[in-house]
């Protein structure tokens, strides 16, 4: 097979999707945030942000990626990698100066500098991609694609023909004579070192540290044009080299090749998500390749977490609380009640997480998982709280909630937060039980965050789910979502009983 | 170039980390006093003084090495006072003039003031030459005789003449030569300095070998980027050298500075000398012993900030106290008790950083550091009761005391009452007698002085302030037992007028 992308099995998945905007439903699951993180040092240089935007659809194509990544998971080949990634970075950036410099020979050097690097990048990345036992079809496909190349004719002799001039180069040496405005440029016969004979004269006075004098003089990239006319002179009393120099130049000015730098450029998706995930595994946190499957919706997830809020937590040196999830035999929809600030949002934003996550190739948070290849993620997270427009907010709603139903299929995964708030209960008790007829109907996955605990029972098709506190502090979230009946009582008891005003304690306080 | 007066084989510290208990150490003994009088109102020879002073040597040639230098200053006044004045005149006319001081920071100006500055400095050390050619031989301690030797060593005609050599050189005025390298991107780098070929050489072999090419271009007079670019690549080449020169300058200015600290401390000597002269005190150097032995005798020994501050002669003590661990004095209010703890205590410290002493003779071990734990007339921090706050002090003390150390207590632990105090006091003196530590003890807790006497140790003594019958007081301590009383009867007659 020949080697075409890193990214894409095949290459018509990924073509002209450079420009993909986030999906809808990004900022409901916190996923702009996921993606800003993971993408942060790397956005603008190499636009990646487009990668994380196009979800696959295609097992075999997810698997290509989860053996990519699983092979960059061995942290030596990881570095590896990136050593050549930042070889190719500093080519780039030779490139860029040379644009901006005058003067010929200057040009020439950093352009000599730039072959330098790439050859050293092509070379070690051939045999750090040789050296490891690669079991991804894409990093296999690249290995025999970088190996056919290194041995090309082409390439072995631009290297030679580098490293002929850079050690030519290296021995020039000059002396420049300085009498007013006059410059003389000749070759250098071993004077003697002046400076050190005036130290040696004055070696007895030295009496332990003193201040450094010398003017710390930064050696520009670019040059003024004095020094580009001494540079010229120097080029006339070494005629040969840089006559090979000027040849060389213009007969290499397209030493890169395309394949190689698209991976480079591709390949910082894999990267980036690595050393992102790697924060999180400091903390104990787990990754696990999920199970991706497009026919059976008994998904599951141990130790899960919503990756935005981990991320936070982590950076404010607080723990992560993890959750577990299943679905089994007719279940599709979790209802999650319980009280507020308890991680019911959560919970909801770390199931669509995963299964987006999942279906970009990527490891997911927990430790096991079986996810579902979804054709697409609907959401519905209540907006600010709009106190003018209440009436106006239950249209929206209904016109949201519509739209989504109208796009889901069987396969989609649906998230709704909090709907219906702005009406009465009763209203909100139909509205929802209308809504949960039409899910039930398309029989697809659904997490329903909701306070209507009528809905957590509402056949043999929903799961209820509670987030809980700690009994003996009703106060104080555990951030478990556990399944549990939704009572939508117990919370409020508990409170009551620590301040003793539960209708016993009452009763006892009360004495006649 | 050393200087090498203060340690045969190493410079003076400018900033010796002090003892963290000097703030007490000067209180208690009056050790401003003694400055004062080194100092003669140059607060740079005070604060050698204080420093010195507080940096106790513990090495018995050290200590011997300075006196034997303080003899030679003793006798030859007006010839150490000349060598200090050169070493200040220098350090000051540097200052005055600017000398070498940069203002813009490019190489060639420092290059041009480090050679005015040095041509300066070399015109002193021609001064100093002189002296020691001069006056060598009328010293006679090690200290002076290696220095006046360094001298003449080190800066002889020849020596003298190769400086001015280069400091022409380094004037440029055929150009400078410079050699560099191409680095990365063709850049030029690695400049370096080069001497020009002799001009004198062989002329017929310089006609006749083969001229290596030569080209060359001139900056244009109105280009005034490119006279600046060239006079920074003027300025690349001469860096190192303006560096090895400006660095040359400050080291022998340096060796100034030192040979000034240094001779701060025997300038001092000779001026306290001046003032007990004067006043018609004795002076003696002690005979200092090793830290292990415990010999502590002395004759005429005063209190010398007592004589400075009464500008008279003051009484003095006459005591054998060898052999002894535990001093407990006891006795007469005002009977000259501290005074007798304080010219103790100065004494040691004189002795231990090279001086003489208050004392007609005075032999005595070392101590590995003096402490000093005096009564506090009241908390200043306020954050704690009296007591707490000597024994956080007393604290303080054993987080830092060494074996053979040496404590002088002035009227501690009285802050509560006299069973306690005592039970504390004693508690702490049996602990570091124990440890081999010097105590004396100035108290008025007779329980506790008793207690001790009952002891009937070998190495304990007790010493009362002498009182006459009739109440008169000579201000001298006596060896004898620990009375009940401190007389403070006798001071409230005197206050109150009330005859017997």
């Amino acid at each position: 097979m020949v080697f075409e992308s890193i990214l894409f099995k095949r290459l018509e998945d990924g073509i002209n999707k450079d420009t993909e905007d986030q999906p809808d439903f990004f900022p409901d699951l916190n996923l702009d945030q996921v993606v800003k993180a993971i993408t942060a040092s790397r956005q603008e240089e190499y636009n990646i942000k487009p990668f994380f935007h196009i979800p696959l659809h295609d097992i075999d194509a997810i698997t290509y990626r989860q053996e990519i990544m699983g092979d960059l998971e061995n942290e030596l080949l990881f570095e590896s990698i990136k050593a050549f990634s930042q070889k190719m970075h500093s080519i780039r950036v030779y490139l860029k100066l040379i644009d901006k410099l005058y003067y010929k020979y200057n040009k020439q050097g950093w352009f000599l500098k730039a072959v330098e690097i790439y050859c050293d990048a092509i070379t070690n990345l051939g045999d750090a991609l040789s050296s490891f036992d690669l079991k991804s079809r894409g990093l296999i496909n690249f290995r025999e694609y970088v190996t056919e190349y290194t041995r090309s004719d082409r390439f072995i002799s631009l290297q030679m023909e580098t490293n002929t001039l850079k050690k030519d180069l290296s021995t020039v040496r000059y002396c420049i004579h300085i009498d007013g405005s006059r410059v003389r440029v000749r070759q250098y016969q071993s004077e003697i070192d002046y400076s050190a004979e005036v130290e040696k004269t004055f070696e007895k006075f030295k009496q332990g540290a003193v201040k450094d004098y010398r003017l710390q003089y930064r050696t520009d990239a670019g040059m003024n044009h004095v020094e580009a006319k001494i540079l010229e002179l120097v080029a006339q009393l070494f005629p040969e080299i840089f006559s090979h120099l000027d040849h060389y130049c213009s007969e290499n000015a397209h030493f890169l090749d395309e394949k190689i730098a698209t991976f480079d450029r591709e390949v910082q998706f894999y990267i980036a998500y690595l050393e992102f995930i790697a924060i999180f595994k400091q903390v104990g946190l787990k990754f696990c390749y999920p199970e991706i499957t497009s026919t059976r919706k008994e998904v599951f997830n141990s130790e899960g977490y919503d990756l935005a809020l981990a991320y936070k937590l982590i950076i404010e040196k607080q723990s992560v609380v993890c959750n577990d999830f299943y679905l089994k035999d007719k279940e599709r929809i979790f209802v999650v009640s319980g009280p507020n600030q308890g991680g019911k949002t959560t919970f909801a934003r770390t199931f669509g997480q995963l299964h987006y996550l999942a279906s970009l190739g990527c490891p997911v948070p927990g430790r096991e998982a079986r996810l579902f290849l979804f054709d697409r993620i609907l959401t519905h997270f209540e907006k600010e709280e709009n106190i003018k427009n209440l009436h106006g907010k239950l249209q929206d709603d209904l016109v949201r909630i519509h739209s989504i139903l109208d796009q889901a299929s069987s396969n989609s995964i649906v998230i709704l937060n909090e709907i219906f708030t702005s009406t009465t209960l009763k209203d909100a008790i139909f509205l929802s039980s209308k809504v949960m007829e039409k899910i039930l109907q398309l029989d697809l996955l659904c997490v329903w965050v909701t306070f209507i605990v009528e809905l957590a029972s509402y056949n043999e098709k929903t799961v209820s789910v509670v987030s809980t506190v700690v009994p003996e502090n009703p106060a104080q979230r555990t951030f478990k979502i556990v399944r549990k009946p939704a009572d939508g009582l117990s919370f409020a008891l508990s409170i009551a009983e620590k301040y003793r005003l539960t209708q016993d304690y009452i009763r006892e306080r009360i004495k006649v | 170039m050393k200087a090498f007066l203060m340690f045969k084989d190493r410079d003076l510290n400018p900033n010796p980390e002090l003892p963290p208990y000097e703030r007490d150490l000067t209180q208690d003994l009056e050790l401003n006093t003694l400055y004062k009088a080194m100092a003669m109102e140059n607060a740079d020879l005070f604060d050698v003084a204080r420093k010195v002073v507080l940096s106790s040597l513990n090495d018995l040639d050290t200590i011997l090495y300075r006196q034997n230098i303080l003899k030679d200053c003793l006798k030859n006044p007006s010839i150490v006072r000349d060598i200090y004045n050169i070493a200040v005149e220098t350090i000051e006319n540097r200052r005055k003039h600017h000398l070498g001081s940069v203002l813009f920071n490019y190489p060639s100006s420092i290059l041009y003031g480090s050679v005015q500055l040095l041509q300066y400095f070399v015109e002193m050390l021609k001064k100093l030459k002189h002296i020691a050619d001069e006056h060598a031989n009328e010293f006679e301690s090690e200290g002076f005789t290696a220095f006046f030797a360094m001298l003449k060593k080190e800066l002889d005609d020849e020596y003298f003449a190769s400086i001015q050599n280069h400091l022409k050189e380094l004037q440029f005025r055929d150009g400078v030569l410079i050699s560099a390298e191409l680095i990365s991107g063709n850049v030029g780098d690695n400049y370096v300095l080069r001497k020009p070929p002799d001009k004198k050489g062989n002329w017929m072999k310089r006609i006749l070998s083969k001229k290596p090419p030569v080209y060359s271009f001139s900056i244009h007079p109105r280009d005034e980027g490119g006279a600046r670019a060239l006079s920074e690549l003027r300025d690349r080449g001469i860096n190192l050298v303006a560096n090895a020169l400006a660095q040359s300058a400050e080291h022998i200015l340096s060796f100034f500075n030192m040979l000034r600290l240094e001779l701060s401390f025997y300038i001092g000597c000779l001026n306290l000398y001046d003032l007990l002269t004067q006043i018609g005190e004795p002076i003696s150097f002690p005979f200092p012993v090793a830290s292990s032995e415990r010999k502590h005798t002395f004759k005429g020994l005063y209190d010398i900030c007592l004589a400075l501050t009464m500008k008279r002669k003051v009484v003095g003590n006459d005591l054998n106290i060898d052999n002894k661990d535990l001093v407990i004095v006891t006795g007469a209010n005002q009977g000259g008790k501290s005074t007798f703890l304080r010219s103790i205590g100065i004494a040691q410290l004189m002795m231990q950083c090279g001086m003489f002493v208050p004392a007609e003779y005075f032999c005595a071990n070392i101590c590995g550091k003096l402490f000093t734990h005096y009564k506090r007339k009241e908390d200043v921090t306020m954050k704690s009761g009296k007591l707490d706050e000597e024994l956080s002090r007393m604290s303080d003390i054993l987080d830092h005391i060494t074996i053979n150390s040496m404590v002088l207590f002035n009227e501690s632990f009285a802050a509560t009452n006299e069973r306690e105090g005592t039970e504390i006091a004693r508690q702490i003196v049996s602990a570091l007698v124990e440890k081999h530590i010097k105590v004396l003890f100035v108290t008025h807790l007779y329980e506790f002085a008793h207690g001790f006497y009952e002891k009937k140790m070998e190495n304990a003594l007790f010493l009362r302030a002498e009182r006459k019958s009739e109440g008169k007081r000579t201000y001298r301590v006596i060896e004898g037992e620990p009375l009940q009383t401190s007389f403070g009867e006798d001071l409230f007659k005197k206050i109150f007028g009330i005859a017997n």
